[in-house]
C-alpha cells in the first residue's frame, strides 16, 4: 500500500537525496581511511630523515638520511635488528603453525566426539579465554625459570602454542565443515582414526585452520608482554622488545630515536604486506558467526 | 525424494552407537592431548601456582641482625596489602578512564565503517576497507612508538600546525591529554579488526530481509538502526568482550610512551605496578595476589557483559 501512494515521488527524491546521501558517508570513509594511514606515512617520512633534521624540519617534510639510517638500524650491535627479525619469524612461524595443528586437533576431537572429559575440557577453555594474559605471564616466568628455561626462546615458544580461542574457533568450524556421514564411511572402508584425521579431517578444516594462523601469527608477532618478562639477553629478543629496548635507550641519546623510528618501519612493512595479501583467504564470519548472542 | 535420501542415513544412524559402544575409540584423547597437556602447564598451573602464593609471604623472624627468612603462611593480607595499595588503586582508576574513553570509541567506529562498507552507493569501499584494516598488521608497541613520535612536540605534525597557527604544542603527552592519546593508539590499532569482524557478520544477513525493509520505505539509516544493528549482535558483543579484555590488559602503550613523557610514572597502569612488585621489587606475592584481583575482575566484567546482553535480548524478544 505505502509501496504504491510513495513510488511515483520516489524517483524524484532520489534524484536530489541520493547525492547527498552518497557523498556524505563516503567522505566519513575517506576520513576514517586517512586517519588509519596517517601514522604509516609518517613513520616513512621520518625514517628518511637524518638524526639532525629529525627535530628540525617540517615533520612531513622527506629527509635526506634514508640511506645512513638504513646502514645504521642494520649494523646497530652488530645486527641486533636482523637478529630480532629472525626471532619474529620463528615465534610467529614455528608457534603459528604448531598453535594450528593443536587447535585443530583439540577442536576436531571436541566437535565430532563425545569423549568423557570433553566437556570439562571445553569449560576450561571458555574460563580460559576469560584470563588476561598477565596474570599468566608472571607464574609462566617462575615456572619456566625453576625449568631452567626461562630466557631461552623455548620460553616464548612453548606458551604460545596453546591458544584457547584458536581451539574454539576450530571447533565451531569443524562442527560445519566435517559431515559425519564422511567420517562413518571412512570408518567402515576400515581407514584408521589417524588417517582419517590426515587425509579427511584436516583437508576439509584447511580454509579454517588459516584463519587461525593468521590470527596466531599476527597475535604472537604483536605480542609484547611475555617475550618482555620471558627474555633477558638482547639476541632472543623479537621485534617489538628490541624496538622498546631502542627507544628506551634513546632518552639517554636521542641519536637513537632515528633508529627507533627507522626500525619501526622496516618491521611493519613486510607484515602489512602479508596482511594484505592473505586477506582474502580469511574466514572472519567465522569469528563473526562464532558466538550466538 | 526427501525420504530416500534420509533413509540410508537414519538406517546407518542406527547402527552407529553399537559399532561405537562395541570399540570405544582413544582417538579424541589423542587429538585432544597436546592441547590439554599444554593447557595444563601453561594455563591451569599458573593459575593455582599464582593463588598459591598469593597466601604466602616472607618474614624474617627470630633475632639478631639479619634474622631468619621464612615463608609463611598469611591468609589474605597480601589481598589486604593490595586493596589498600594506594598506587595501585589509582593505576585502576586511570585504567577505566582509558577504557570508558577507548572502548566506546573502538566499538562505534568499528559499527560506523562496518556499516558504510556495507551501505549501497558508498563510494571507495575497497579501498576504505583494506586502509582501515592497515593497523591491525602493526604490533602495539610499535603503534605506541610511532604515535610517540606523532605527540612529541618536536616532531609532530600535529602541534607542528597549531604551533604555526601561534596556539602553541598539542599537549598530548600532559596529564590533560595523555587519556586520549593512549586511547587513540588503541583505537586506531583495533577499529579495523572489529570493523571486519562486524562487517562479516553483516554480509551474512539475508539480502530479502533488507530490500523488504527498503520496499517498505525505510531510508538506509533506518535499515541500518533498525534492522542491521540488531541483527549482528552477538558480533558486537564478542567485539565488546575483546576490547574490555583488551582494554584491561593495557601495558606495552604505557611502556613505550613512558620514555618519551614524564606524565607516565612506572606504577601508572596496574599491570606495570604488577611487574615492578614482581620483578623490580622482588615482591612475588603481593604481584600474584594483585594478578588474582586482575583477573577475577576481568572475568566478572566479561559475565557481566553477556548476562547484561542476554537480558537485553530476551526483554526485547517479549
Amino acid at each position: 500500500m505505502t509501496a504504491t501512494v510513495s513510488r511515483p515521488f520516489a524517483p524524484v527524491r532520489r534524484a536530489s537525496t541520493q547525492n547527498r546521501a552518497r557523498w556524505v558517508p563516503t567522505i566519513i570513509l575517506v576520513v576514517g581511511a586517512i586517519y588509519a594511514l596517517i601514522p604509516v606515512a609518517w613513520v616513512f617520512v621520518a625514517s628518511s630523515k637524518a638524526p639532525g633534521e629529525l627535530f628540525s624540519s617540517f615533520t612531513f617534510a622527506p629527509g635526506t638520511g634514508l640511506w645512513d639510517n638504513l646502514v645504521a638500524l642494520f649494523s646497530y650491535s652488530d645486527g641486533a635488528y636482523l637478529m630480532w627479525a629472525g626471532n619474529s619469524l620463528l615465534y610467529a612461524g614455528v608457534g603459528g603453525v604448531l598453535s594450528t595443528l593443536v587447535s585443530a586437533a583439540a577442536g576436531y576431537a571436541l566437535a565430532k566426539f563425545d569423549f568423557v572429559g570433553g566437556r570439562i575440557f571445553f569449560v576450561a577453555l571458555l574460563v580460559g579465554l576469560l584470563i588476561p594474559g598477565i596474570t599468566l605471564a608472571v607464574p609462566q616466568y617462575l615456572l619456566l625459570s625453576d625449568l631452567h628455561l626461562a630466557g631461552t626462546q623455548l620460553s616464548v615458544l612453548l606458551p604460545s602454542i596453546i591458544s584457547p580461542f584458536g581451539i574454539y574457533l576450530c571447533k565451531v568450524y569443524a562442527q560445519g565443515a566435517i559431515p559425519g556421514e564422511m567420517l562413518e564411511a571412512a570408518r567402515i572402508d576400515g581407514a584408521s582414526e589417524f588417517r582419517i584425521f590426515r587425509g579427511v579431517v584436516l583437508p576439509l578444516m584447511f580454509p579454517g585452520m588459516v584463519t587461525v594462523f593468521l590470527l596466531q601469527f599476527v597475535g604472537i608477532w604483536n605480542n609484547f608482554l611475555l617475550p618482555y618478562i620471558m627474555l633477558s639477553s638482547t639476541n632472543t629478543f623479537p621485534l617489538t622488545v628490541g624496538l622498546n629496548s631502542l627507544l628506551d635507550r634513546g632518552s639517554g641519546s636521542p641519536a637513537l630515536y632515528s633508529l627507533a623510528i627507522i626500525g619501526a618501519a622496516v618491521a611493519i612493512l613486510p607484515l602489512i604486506a602479508l596482511v594484505l595479501f592473505l586477506q582474502r583467504f580469511w574466514r572472519l564470519d567465522l569469528i563473526a558467526g562464532g558466538v550466538k548472542g | 525424494m526427501i525420504e530416500t535420501i534420509t533413509a540410508p542415513v537414519a538406517a546407518r544412524a542406527v547402527t552407529t552407537p553399537k559399532r561405537r559402544r562395541r570399540r570405544p575409540s582413544l582417538a579424541p584423547y589423542f587429538l585432544s592431548a597436546p592441547a590439554i597437556v599444554l593447557y595444563i602447564a601453561f594455563t591451569v598451573i599458573p593459575v593455582v601456582y599464582t593463588l598459591g602464593i598469593s597466601f604466602f609471604a616472607e618474614r624474617l623472624t627470630g633475632g639478631g641482625t639479619l634474622g631468619i627468612r621464612e615463608t609463611t603462611f598469611v591468609w589474605f593480607e597480601n589481598y589486604l596489602d593490595v586493596v589498600s595499595d594506594s598506587q595501585l588503586i589509582a593505576g585502576l582508576g586511570r585504567m577505566a578512564i582509558y577504557g570508558i574513553i577507548a572502548v566506546p570509541i573502538m566499538l562505534g567506529l568499528a559499527l560506523l565503517f562496518a556499516l558504510l562498507l556495507d551501505s549501497p552507493g558508498v563510494r571507495l569501499q575497497r579501498f576504505g576497507r583494506t586502509a582501515i584494516f592497515v593497523p591491525y598488521a602493526v604490533p602495539g608497541v610499535v603503534a605506541a612508538l610511532m604515535w610517540g613520535f606523532m605527540y612529541l612536540p618536536s616532531t609532530s605534525p600535529f602541534s607542528y600546525v597549531t604551533e604555526q597557527l601561534g596556539l602553541g604544542a598539542i599537549p598530548f603527552l600532559e596529564p590533560q591529554g595523555i587519556y586520549g592519546a593512549l586511547a587513540n593508539i588503541s583505537i586506531w590499532g583495533g577499529v579495523g579488526f572489529n570493523m571486519l569482524v562486524i562487517y562479516t557478520a553483516l554480509r551474512s544477513i539475508p539480502r530479502e530481509l533488507i530490500e523488504a525493509a527498503r520496499l517498505d520505505g525505510a531510508g538506509e539509516v533506518q535499515i541500518a538502526l533498525r534492522v542491521k544493528v540488531p541483527l549482528v549482535r552477538p558480533a558486537l558483543v564478542l567485539t565488546a568482550i575483546f576490547a574490555l579484555l583488551g582494554a584491561l590488559q593495557l601495558y606495552g602503550e604505557p611502556l613505550v610512551l613512558k620514555p618519551l613523557t614524564d606524565t607516565i610514572t612506572s606504577t601508572w597502569a596496574p599491570l606495570m605496578s604488577i611487574y615492578q612488585d614482581a620483578f623490580a621489587l622482588d615482591n612475588l606475592p603481593v604481584a600474584a595476589a594483585a594478578s588474582v584481583v586482575l583477573a577475577i575482575g576481568t572475568a566478572a566484567i566479561s559475565v557481566a557483559v553477556l548476562l547484561t546482553v542476554r537480558w537485553t535480548t530476551r526483554r526485547g524478544m517479549r
